[in-house]
């Protein structure tokens, strides 16, 4: 049903390098903790690098992201770089799909697309749009952009598994300030009425959004016991602590009772570049090179703890 | 093309949607249902209860029922989202435009209360601007058939067709025109008639209208051209150029003049540069709650108003 000329020419684009592609399939859980804080490291500078080539871009909110990020494509999700449209593959759908860079740089090193081509990010004729875009780029589930309505595509794609029979996982990321828009709400009430056990949100909780706070611009409350007056199973941890997420993804994550999961992740905008931490200025804002090169220099310097 | 002459017989089109997708249901199990609270109305009930497991009921909420269908969409499901018209082109629109059409997923809208159909719900139910909206929308195709076997087929063909469709239905019941074998293509106009003097180009409920029309307008020795078109978008352009000969069009929905069929006409005539264009349609005002044919008679909806327009281009 898709197009495969289309995702053929993506590649041929990219002129995928072999040593990214045909790997099969990764072991992924044997991937250490350390190693996924590694990889952290490494999509962060991928995706900064990104926003700097392209001077255009979302540094903020892909930085807080890229700890979850990384141990789901390193560690969790059932997905294979060789066959991205693999009807059994786990889902991933970034509904807060202005953070594509660090999604993008997740892609490049799992495999799905050569490292180099990320960089083409925001150009012309790239499949690196400026938010995620099913048609173009080899690896994203959904197209999404327009805040609020991942989740409900998510929800569809789950629906489709439970009803299937099949044993694929879905994950969503949602941004907190996403939140606010109503359709989340109405996503969530269907996850539940549905008992999608099978569908795992991750609310990257960085408290920040456009114009400032969430808590100034509109005040969310506690978004976990939102989500579990909802009905989900709602849990909360700190969503830069590589160890907690690990565990909570092979717990907590795992349940197969009915419910649909929820993981608040407390997390800094900016996170590993020290002036963009807790800045809404970094939302969507590229780094000049003085500034390009420093957050480098930081984040090769490691997080601190 | 054969028109039934026992034209009193009158089925809603959107009972030809509630058969129409039990059938469809039956030999294809990756046809959904998406309803969204208003199932009884939108005629989903027989499928409902035949199928469950390929049934989803999102409550009032229309924008995560479009959500819903694109992610259904991914993983190889052909979901009919079924609504009325006003909410399914508007409550929606966005998520359609992003999450449907952006991606071309096989997500099929389909509408009951087209236009004026629901008179008596008064103004705030009568889509008069939904497939002007949804004509916008770049990878989306836009019918409306004009009766229930018409319907019936357009909908089957686009169940068949890959990428996303707006169908749109009556709420009232309609004269039936066409035979049940008649068949129908997607963005292929039906000619009715061959005529020399004048051409209707008309669709959905106004198409029995201009059907009487052209009929009277023959008797008074006017020689009709009548199409169906059906598919506003791919628009049939084809048979609207072979009307630029005759040089008198009119166009006649139950719609807004504005972005509709009468738009869509006008386009290519324009484009073409010659021939004369009249269009029947809502005059862009929102309607009230009255019957539905008052409705139509206070917007010039009318056998007669199509009359009287083919009278006054003849002698233009
Ligand atoms: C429907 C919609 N409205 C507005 C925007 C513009 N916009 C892009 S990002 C953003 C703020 C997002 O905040 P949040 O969800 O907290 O994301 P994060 O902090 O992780 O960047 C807004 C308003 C959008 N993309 N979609
Ligand atoms: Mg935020």
């Amino acid at each position: 049903m898709f197009s495969t000329p289309l995702v053929i020419q993506v590649y041929k684009y990219m002129s995928l390098q072999e040593d990214h592609l045909g790997t099969g399939v990764w072991h992924m859980q044997q991937t250490s903790v350390e190693q996924l804080k590694q990889h952290a490291i490494e999509l962060r500078k991928t995706a900064v690098t990104m926003v700097y080539e392209a001077q255009s871009g979302h540094p903020g909110g892909s930085l807080s992201a890229a700890d979850v990020i990384s141990a789901l494509y390193f560690r969790e999700l059932n997905v294979d770089p060789t066959n991205p449209k693999w009807e059994d593959r786990d889902r991933f759908v970034l509904s807060k799909g202005h953070v594509a860079p660090i999604q993008y740089a997740a892609l490049a090193l799992r495999g799905f697309v050569s490292n180099e081509s990320v960089y083409t990010l925001r150009q012309y004729g790239s499949p690196f749009q400026g938010h995620p875009d099913m048609k173009k780029c080899p690896g994203i589930d959904i197209s999404t952009g327009s805040l609020g309505q991942g989740l409900s595509c998510a929800v569809g794609m789950a629906i489709a598994g439970q009803r299937d029979e099949k044993d694929y996982r879905v994950f969503a990321m949602v941004g907190d300030g996403e939140c606010q828009e109503g359709q989340i709400w109405e996503a969530i009430q269907a996850a539940v009425k549905y008992k999608l056990d099978n569908l795992i949100v991750f609310v990257d909780n960085n408290r920040l959004q456009i114009d400032g706070f969430c808590e100034d611009v509109m005040p969310l409350l506690d978004l976990e016991k939102k989500f579990d007056a909802f009905g989900f199973d709602t849990t909360r941890i700190d969503g830069h602590s590589m160890e907690q997420i690990v565990e909570t993804l092979d717990t907590f994550a795992k349940q197969k009772n009915g419910k649909p999961k929820c993981i608040v992740c407390d997390t800094v905008k900016g996170k590993g570049v020290s002036y963009m931490e807790d800045q809404a200025a970094w939302h969507g804002t590229a780094p000049n090179k003085e500034e390009f090169e420093l957050a480098i220099k930081e984040l090769e310097g490691g997080l601190p703890v | 093309m054969s028109v039934t002459k026992k034209a009193v017989e009158k089925k809603a089109t959107r009972a030809a949607f509630g058969d129409e997708i039990v059938r469809l249901g039956e030999s294809n199990k990756d046809i959904y249902v998406v309803d969204i609270d208003i199932g009884k109305s939108c005629k989903t009930d027989k499928f409902i209860e035949k199928f469950p497991m390929q049934h989803i009921n999102v409550g009032i909420a229309e924008q995560n029922g479009a959500g819903i269908a694109a992610g259904l969409a991914t993983t190889g499901k052909i979901p009919f989202i079924s609504t009325y018209a006003v909410f399914g082109s508007l409550r929606m629109a966005e998520q359609i435009r992003q999450e449907v059409c952006y991606p071309n997923l096989n997500v099929k809208i389909a509408c009951s209360h087209g236009g004026l159909t629901p008179g008596n719900d008064g103004g705030s139910h009568q889509a008069i601007e939904d497939m002007g909206v949804m004509r916008s929308f770049p990878n989306m195709t836009v019918i409306m058939g004009a009766d229930y076997h018409s319907t019936r087929k357009l909908i089957a063909e686009a169940a068949a067709m890959y990428g996303p469709v707006y169908l749109r239905f009556t709420r009232d019941a309609v004269p039936m025109i066409y035979d049940e074998n008649e068949t129908f293509e997607i963005g292929k106009a039906k000619k009715l008639r061959d005529g020399e003097d004048i051409a209707i180009i008309a669709n959905g409920d106004t198409v029995r209208l201009a059907i009487e029309a052209a009929e009277q307008l023959e008797q008074n020795g006017i020689s009709v051209k009548l199409l169906d078109m059906h598919t506003i978008k791919p628009l049939d352009v084809e048979a609207v150029k072979d009307c630029l000969d005759i040089g008198r069009i009119i166009t006649v929905e139950d719609h807004n003049i504005l972005n509709g069929l009468g738009s869509a006409v006008a386009e290519v005539i324009a484009e073409a540069g010659k021939g004369q264009l009249a269009r029947i349609g809502v005059q862009d005002r929102f309607g009230e709650s009255a019957p539905y044919e008052k409705l139509l008679e206070i917007n010039g909806i009318t056998v007669e108003d199509i009359i009287a327009k083919a009278n006054q281009l003849l002698t233009n």
